[in-house]
């Protein structure tokens, strides 16, 4: 028995010694959020890809809900487990792993591609970018500012399509009397704060918006044109269907594609959700940018993390992904899945439909081009403000001068 | 060999136990226990870890707590600025007023159904052991499921509610997690219908505990059955009680899952609960001081009935006759 034990024992200790040097595969696995149909259309394309690169292969770890599959990537970072890459939002969010130094810098690879020359618009790369080290890889770029529309809805009801948010609140309650939910809304604390962002820009402007987030004006932020904000939000509640608490952004989606509902304030990646029920923009599903007759739209996105590894063949691994990830075909496809734009400005954008042309065509001047609250405040700060809004929305009784108030303190002591 | 050893041990064991008692004798004021080596070698391991992991560990997280640390422990210490904001956050106030709400009631319907379901059951009722299995079943799925589950049943537009108003009861509603003011009850009911089965088969060993000869003393003094379960059988199933308390309020201390999985906190703050709080800042919001501090106050509330038991059982000198 004992000999045999040995003799295995060496096998063992031998083929193991053999499988390091010989084979380099490695799995990566990558954390993400995207998990409804469209997105996985998408991801897809990420892990096809990068397997028919080599030996490495893409592990996938999706976990529902952005706010989670973060809380995810944190602790097993903090935790010393950390997965090779991880999604978040072009943000503030990993600023603090940066410091830390508990990411890879991609700078070698992305200094011998040229990242920062084809990577548009010119500051899209900037969250990721620090004391000359690369530590992200932008892959998309989502805009939040867009109503999208059940054509057929709004003819059976008898009323246009709205342009602006005082156009919405007029036709809401004929859309009501027609049979139809107004709007269709998920009452998660995210899709309410996206919805008091639209509205937000949508009724104000490109300057207010930066002296609200970026300067934290507080003076504009107690004014009057900061209180019609809150009140217009207020005003909506009233449109919505019993069931939105808790529902899910692509459910959401879904009540527009049936016809349930007339309308969905959401990002440009419910786009995707109307493409995978085979519908055709402009003619089955609308899309208005703002609504506003000066629509703007911000530039956020996701991007992806590489936190250093331990074994240099998943770090070798990790920098081929990077670099497929912003591959010129690889691009094209997946953001034609995603419903999103691509991040550099030599893809083809041909199959582009006519939403997404909508949104290229703002893009194009930067005028109409602003930032996302969250790449300004801390997570902490802009969770406040999400709190808050979700608190609002949720509790009629909350007067809007007194969540303004609010509203004023978390932006006095935001850092 | 092994039988010799075992023979050692006992006899070594027994001496100790003689020489306790012998020094007990001695100084009848102090009772000291001689801890014997190899106990004390056996228990390293888990003394290692209860140190470890509850007092540097609890230590550590109340230091960070007068800290401003933000994704990462950093010793920069601020006072007491984290629990000043801590209880001016609506977000960490509505948490606590839930939790109580929430512990509360969990506590003392699990206990009263626990033990109406047991006394059913006792009744030597046919299929009892089919009932047990159907009433303890909820306890084997894990709090994420059972939440998931009853956000499914508790949907206004699919769920309960949907089917009972197609029947004809046009007026019937059932969806407390749309609405704010009422949703956490709607939490409440699933957390009890999942652990009410465990205090069941709880209390059910204890009734089958509880001595024979009581119930035949009681028929004969011509007690009334319902009578002699409160009155007689309940008061000395206390044991199994404590453990059954103890059991429900460690679970209401640490709600987490349950409450990602049915609600998501929602909607707005209105079913958020301190763990969830704690988890999210040292998390997704990037404020390790607050959540620490959070978590030292949740802390608090765990010591305050711990620690008056501690000295009861441990410390008083009045202990055990």
């Amino acid at each position: 028995m004992k000999k045999t034990t040995g003799k295995q024992l060496i096998t063992l200790a031998v083929s193991a010694a053999l499988a390091t040097s010989v084979s380099q595969a490695a799995e990566v696995e990558v954390i993400h959020w995207w998990t409804s149909g469209g997105e996985q259309k998408a991801v897809t394309v990420f892990a096809n890809e990068f397997d028919k690169l080599g030996a490495d292969k893409w592990a996938d770890t999706a976990i529902a809900g952005g706010e989670n599959a973060r809380s995810v990537t944190m602790q097993r970072i903090l935790g010393g487990d950390a997965p090779a890459a991880a999604q978040f939002n072009l943000s503030r969010q990993f600023e603090e792993l940066i410091e830390e130094e508990l990411l890879l810098d991609l700078s070698p690879i992305a200094e011998k591609e040229g990242w920062k020359d084809f990577v548009r618009p010119g500051n899209l790369l900037a969250p990721c970018v620090k004391d000359g080290g690369v530590y992200c890889v932008p892959v998309n770029i989502h805009s939040s500012q867009w109503i999208w529309t059940n054509k057929d809805v709004f003819k059976k009801a008898g009323v246009a399509e709205p342009e602006t948010w005082e156009d919405f609140l007029k036709v809401a309650p004929k859309i009501r009397d027609a049979g139809f939910i107004p709007l269709a809304l998920g009452g998660q604390g995210w899709q309410e704060r996206l919805t008091f962002d639209v509205i937000m820009i949508g009724i104000t402007d490109k300057p207010f918006w930066q002296k609200i987030w970026k300067d934290r004006d507080l003076n504009l932020a107690s004014g009057s044109k900061m209180l019609e904000v809150f009140k217009t939000f207020g005003a909506l509640r009233q449109h919505i269907d019993g069931g939105a608490p808790g529902r899910n952004w692509n459910d959401a989606t879904n009540m527009v594609i049936t016809g349930k509902a007339a309308a969905q304030v959401m990002g440009d990646w419910a786009r995707g959700e109307f493409a995978a029920a085979g519908q055709v923009a402009e003619q089955d599903y609308g899309c208005i940018p703002g609504p506003s007759l000066r629509p703007f739209l911000t530039i956020g996105g996701d991007a992806f993390i590489f936190p250093k590894q331990e074994d240099p063949a998943v770090e070798k691994a990790q920098l081929k992904m990077a670099s497929m990830m912003l591959n010129q075909q690889v691009q094209a496809k997946f953001n034609n899945a995603k419903g999103s734009l691509p991040v550099r400005d030599d893809v083809d954008v041909s199959l582009a439909d006519a939403c997404m042309k909508k949104g290229l065509a703002l893009l194009k001047d930067e005028d109409s081009v602003i930032k996302p609250a969250n790449t300004y405040l801390t997570p902490d700060a802009d969770g406040q403000i999400q709190d808050l809004v979700s608190t609002f929305w949720n509790t009629p009784a909350m007067s809007p001068e007194n969540a303004q108030k609010q509203f004023v303190s978390i932006l006095k002591y935001a850092d | 060999m092994e039988e010799k050893g075992a023979q050692i041990n006992d006899s070594e064991l027994n001496s100790e136990v003689g020489k306790t008692v012998e020094s007990a004798e001695k100084k009848p004021g102090r009772k000291r226990k001689r801890i014997s080596f190899s106990a004390l070698i056996a228990s390293m391991p888990m003394m290692l870890v209860a140190v470890g992991l509850f007092v540097i560990c609890v230590g550590y997280s109340i230091l960070l707590s007068f800290t401003k640390s933000r994704s990462f422990p950093r010793f920069n210490w601020i006072g007491l600025d984290q629990y000043e904001r801590l209880w001016n956050t609506e977000r960490w106030l509505v948490s606590v007023e839930n939790m109580f709400i929430y512990g509360v009631l969990f506590v003392v319907i699990c206990l009263v159904s626990g033990f109406v379901m047991a006394v059913f059951l006792d009744q030597k009722v046919r299929f009892e052991s089919g009932f047990r299995t159907l009433f303890l079943y909820p306890y084997a799925m894990s709090l994420v499921v059972t939440g998931l589950v009853w956000q499914w049943m508790m949907e206004p537009s699919l769920g309960i509610q949907n089917v009972i108003q197609k029947l004809g009861w046009a007026g019937f509603e059932f969806a407390p997690l749309v609405d704010p003011e009422i949703a956490i009850y709607g939490v409440l009911v699933a957390a009890v219908w999942q652990a009410s089965g465990l205090v069941m088969v709880l209390m059910l060993a204890g009734l089958r505990g509880i001595d024979m000869d009581i119930w035949k003393a009681s028929r004969v003094d011509g007690i009334s059955t319902w009578r002699t379960y409160l009155f007689i059988i309940l008061p000395m199933m206390r044991p199994v009680i404590v453990t059954s308390l103890v059991l429900l309020a460690v679970g209401v201390v640490r709600v987490y899952d349950l409450i990602v999985a049915q609600t998501g906190g929602g909607p707005g703050i209105a079913t958020e609960m301190p763990a969830k709080f704690v988890i999210d800042h040292i998390t997704v919001r990037n404020n390790v001081g607050l959540g620490m501090a959070a978590a030292t106050m949740m802390l608090l509330p765990v010591l305050a009935v711990i620690g008056p038991w501690i000295y009861r059982e441990y410390v008083s000198p009045r202990k055990r006759s």
